[in-house]
C-alpha cells in the first residue's frame, strides 16, 4: 500500500513517498475470520506493534485461549501455544518458570480468564508470576454464539439472558480487574478501551507497559481491553463501539487500576 | 559416607527417581496419601535449582506441567484418585498436542471422596485413557518401593522418546510403606538426552513454532488421530513390560500388579512348597498390557485368578487377552479394602486347586 504524503510539494516526489503503514514483523500476513467490527483484529494488532517495538519478537512466546481467539496463533508471527479453556495463566506459569529470559504472555477473553479460568488468573497473579495478561472483555461469548459472560453487564440480552441480565437470577457483572489489583504480586492494572482512534492509542500504550514491566522483571501486569462484540451485541459496528461509552464504562471505568 | 542402603517410603521413592531422572519442574496440590511425594519434591527440587510450585489445584498443576512441557522441561504432577479426575481434561491436551510429561497416581478409595486407604479402582481410567478422545497413556505399575524409584526415572525416558504422558500408578500401601532402597544416591545411570526441536523456547534463528492440538481443516484431525494410532501401536509392540514366576509347568496362574501382586507372590511360593503347580504374571507396564504372555499362557493352564484392590477392572484386559481359553476366576476387595492370603486361598480351593 502506497500513501502519498500530501504536504509535501509536487517536484519532490520521491522523498515524499513515505511508508507510514505496514505489516507488523510479528503478525502473518493473512486474513483474519473474525466478525466485521470485532475488537479482536485491533488488539492482535497492537501486541505485534509493541512486540516489533521492543524487538523481543523472537524471545516471546504467547498463549491462546478458548474462545473467538483460539486461532490467534494463525495471525502472531511468534512461537504460540494453545491452552485448555481458562488456564493459560497456569501453562504460561509453567513456560516463564522454566524460560525466565522470554517473554510470555497469556491473550483471554472474559468467559477464559473471569468464569472458567478463575482460580488460575487468581493465583498466578497473587504468586506475582512475572508474565504478561492481555484480557479481552466484550461482555458476552463469542465463539459459541452470544451467551451471557461474567461481564455481561445488567440488562444485557444474551442467547442466555433473553431479557436482559438480572442481578437477582444472573448475578452481578464480575470487575475482576478491580479485583486482581488488591493482590499484592499485581504491579499494574489497566482499563482501556478500542472503541475510537485515542482510546486505541491509550491501549497501546498500556499493552506497551505492561509487556514492559516484564522485561523490567517487575510482575505481573493485566491490561483489560473493553472491545466490541456487534454480533452478538446484535449491533452494527457503529452501533457497538458507542455502546462501549454510553454503556459498558459506566460499569467499567477506564484508567490505571493500580501501578 | 556413603550409605549402602537407605530408607524411604513409595513416595518419596518417586521423587527421588524423578530428581534423578532430571525432572526440571514439578507442581502438585495436597491430596492423602500422596503428600509424602510434594513435600519430598518440595525440599528436593529447591535444592537442585529446580522448579516445585504448590499449585491452587490439580487442574492448575497439570496446566502448569503442560507449559513446562512445551518449553522444552521434563516436567510432573502427582496426585490420587479424585485429584487425577481434575487433571483428565490435561492429560488429554498434552496427548493431543504430543507432549511429555509424568503423571503420579497414587490410588485411594473411592468412587467421590471414599476414602485414604490403598485401592486399585483407577485402573480403567488410566488404561482406557481417562480424558476425551481417543488416546493411551502407558501405564508403569510398581510393586515395591525400589521398583517405584527404577519406573519412575524410566517414565520420564518413555514420556520422551514418544512424546506422551506416562502414568505411575501406584496405591496408598505402595506410596506410604518404607523399605530400603539400595544405593539410590551413588546411582549413575545415563540420562538420557531427547533433543526437543519441537519446543516453544522463542522463534531466535528459526520460523515460529504452534503447538496445538485444534485442528479443524478438512481430514485434518482424523490424520493426527490416525498419527497417535501409529505411535499407541509402536509403544504396544516395543513397551510391555512384565514378570513371571513359574510359568513353566504351572496348571493355575495368579494374575496381579502393584501391592496385590506381593500378596499373590506370597501365595504362589506358600503353595509351590506343598507341590502345588502354580504360577504368576505379574503386569509392569498396564497400557500396553501383557496381553501375549497371558494368551500364551492360558493355552496351557487349567486356569487363571485375577487378584485386585476393585470390583474387576484388570480382569476385563485379562479376559480380552485370555479369549476363552481357560477359565477367569477373580478375587477382589473395593473401598481401601486389601485381599489377605486366606482369601486367595479360599477362592483357590473353590476352583478346586
Amino acid at each position: 500500500m502506497k500513501i502519498t504524503n500530501k504536504t509535501s510539494s509536487t517536484n519532490q516526489t520521491s522523498k515524499a513517498l513515505r511508508k507510514v503503514f505496514s505489516l507488523p514483523a510479528s503478525m502473518r500476513d493473512v486474513a483474519m475470520h473474525y466478525c466485521s467490527g470485532c475488537g479482536h483484529g485491533i488488539i492482535h494488532r497492537l501486541i505485534c506493534e509493541v512486540i516489533d517495538e521492543l524487538e523481543i519478537r523472537e524471545k516471546t512466546i504467547g498463549v491462546a485461549p478458548v474462545g473467538c481467539a483460539v486461532l490467534a496463533y494463525d495471525y502472531w508471527n511468534f512461537d504460540t501455544t494453545e491452552a485448555s479453556h481458562g488456564r493459560p495463566p497456569a501453562v504460561a506459569t509453567g513456560i516463564k518458570r522454566i524460560l525466565p529470559e522470554r517473554i510470555v504472555f497469556t491473550y483471554q477473553g472474559d468467559g477464559d480468564l473471569a468464569a472458567i479460568g478463575t482460580a488460575e488468573i487468581i493465583h498466578t497473579a497473587n504468586r506475582g508470576e512475572n508474565i504478561t495478561v492481555i484480557f479481552v472483555n466484550n461482555a458476552v461469548y463469542g465463539m459459541t454464539g452470544g451467551q451471557m459472560a461474567p461481564t455481561t453487564i445488567l440488562g444485557q440480552k444474551t442467547e442466555t439472558t433473553p431479557w436482559g441480565r438480572d442481578a437477582q437470577r444472573d448475578g452481578f457483572p464480575l470487575k475482576i480487574s478491580e479485583m486482581l489489583a488488591l493482590l499484592s504480586g499485581v504491579v499494574y492494572v489497566e482499563r482501556t478501551a478500542v472503541n475510537n482512534a485515542k482510546n486505541v492509542l491509550l491501549t497501546k500504550k498500556a499493552i506497551k507497559k505492561a509487556f514492559l514491566n516484564q522485561i523490567e522483571n517487575k510482575g505481573f501486569s493485566l491490561v483489560e481491553i473493553l472491545s466490541p462484540c456487534p454480533t452478538y451485541w446484535r449491533m452494527s459496528p457503529v452501533e457497538a463501539v458507542k455502546w462501549i461509552e454510553t454503556e459498558m464504562v459506566k460499569y467499567y471505568p477506564l484508567g490505571v487500576i493500580k501501578g | 559416607m556413603m550409605r549402602e542402603k537407605i530408607l524411604m517410603c513409595g513416595n518419596e521413592a518417586i521423587g527421588e527417581g524423578a530428581i534423578q531422572a532430571n525432572c526440571q519442574f514439578y507442581a502438585g496440590y495436597p491430596i492423602t496419601p500422596q503428600n509424602e511425594l510434594t513435600a519430598y519434591m518440595a525440599r528436593r527440587m529447591y535444592e537442585e535449582g529446580r522448579v516445585f510450585i504448590q499449585s491452587e489445584s490439580e487442574i492448575s498443576a497439570i496446566n502448569m506441567v503442560f507449559g513446562a512441557s512445551l518449553a522444552g522441561a521434563r516436567a510432573m504432577t502427582s496426585s490420587s484418585s479424585p485429584g487425577i479426575s481434575l487433571k483428565q481434561e490435561g492429560i488429554s491436551y498434552l496427548v493431543g498436542c504430543e507432549l511429555p510429561a509424568v503423571i503420579v497416581n497414587i490410588m485411594r478409595g473411592g468412587p467421590g471422596l471414599g476414602n485414604i486407604a490403598p485401592s486399585q479402582a483407577d485402573y480403567f481410567q488410566a488404561v482406557k485413557g481417562g480424558g476425551h478422545g481417543d488416546y493411551k497413556t502407558i501405564v508403569l505399575a510398581p510393586s515395591s518401593v525400589e521398583e517405584a524409584f527404577n519406573l519412575t526415572r524410566l517414565s520420564f525416558d518413555l514420556a520422551d522418546h514418544y512424546r506422551n504422558p506416562v502414568i505411575i500408578l501406584g496405591d496408598g500401601l505402595l506410596g506410604q510403606m518404607m523399605e530400603p532402597l539400595p544405593q539410590i544416591l551413588n546411582s549413575k545411570l545415563k540420562i538420557q538426552n531427547y533433543p526437543k526441536d519441537w519446543a516453544l523456547t522463542g522463534c531466535l534463528g528459526r520460523k515460529p513454532r504452534i503447538i496445538r492440538s485444534l485442528l479443524l481443516g478438512e481430514g485434518e484431525l482424523e490424520r493426527h488421530n490416525q498419527k497417535l494410532q501409529e505411535k499407541f501401536k509402536s509403544i504396544s509392540e516395543k513397551e510391555v513390560r512384565f514378570e513371571r514366576l513359574y510359568l513353566e509347568d504351572a496348571e493355575f496362574v495368579l494374575i496381579a500388579y502393584g501391592t496385590v501382586s506381593r500378596i499373590c507372590k506370597a501365595v504362589v511360593n506358600n503353595l509351590r512348597g506343598k507341590n502345588k503347580k502354580i504360577g504368576l504374571i505379574r503386569p509392569i507396564t498396564l497400557w500396553p498390557f501383557p496381553e501375549k504372555i497371558i494368551r500364551e499362557t492360558a493355552e496351557k493352564i487349567e486356569g487363571i485368578l485375577v487378584v485386585e484392590m476393585s470390583a474387576g477392572q484388570m480382569l476385563e484386559d485379562v479376559k480380552l487377552a485370555v479369549e476363552g481359553k481357560c477359565p477367569v476366576y477373580f478375587c477382589g476387595r473395593m473401598g481401601g479394602g486389601i485381599p489377605t492370603e486366606e482369601e486367595i486361598y479360599e477362592k483357590l480351593s473353590q476352583m478346586l486347586i
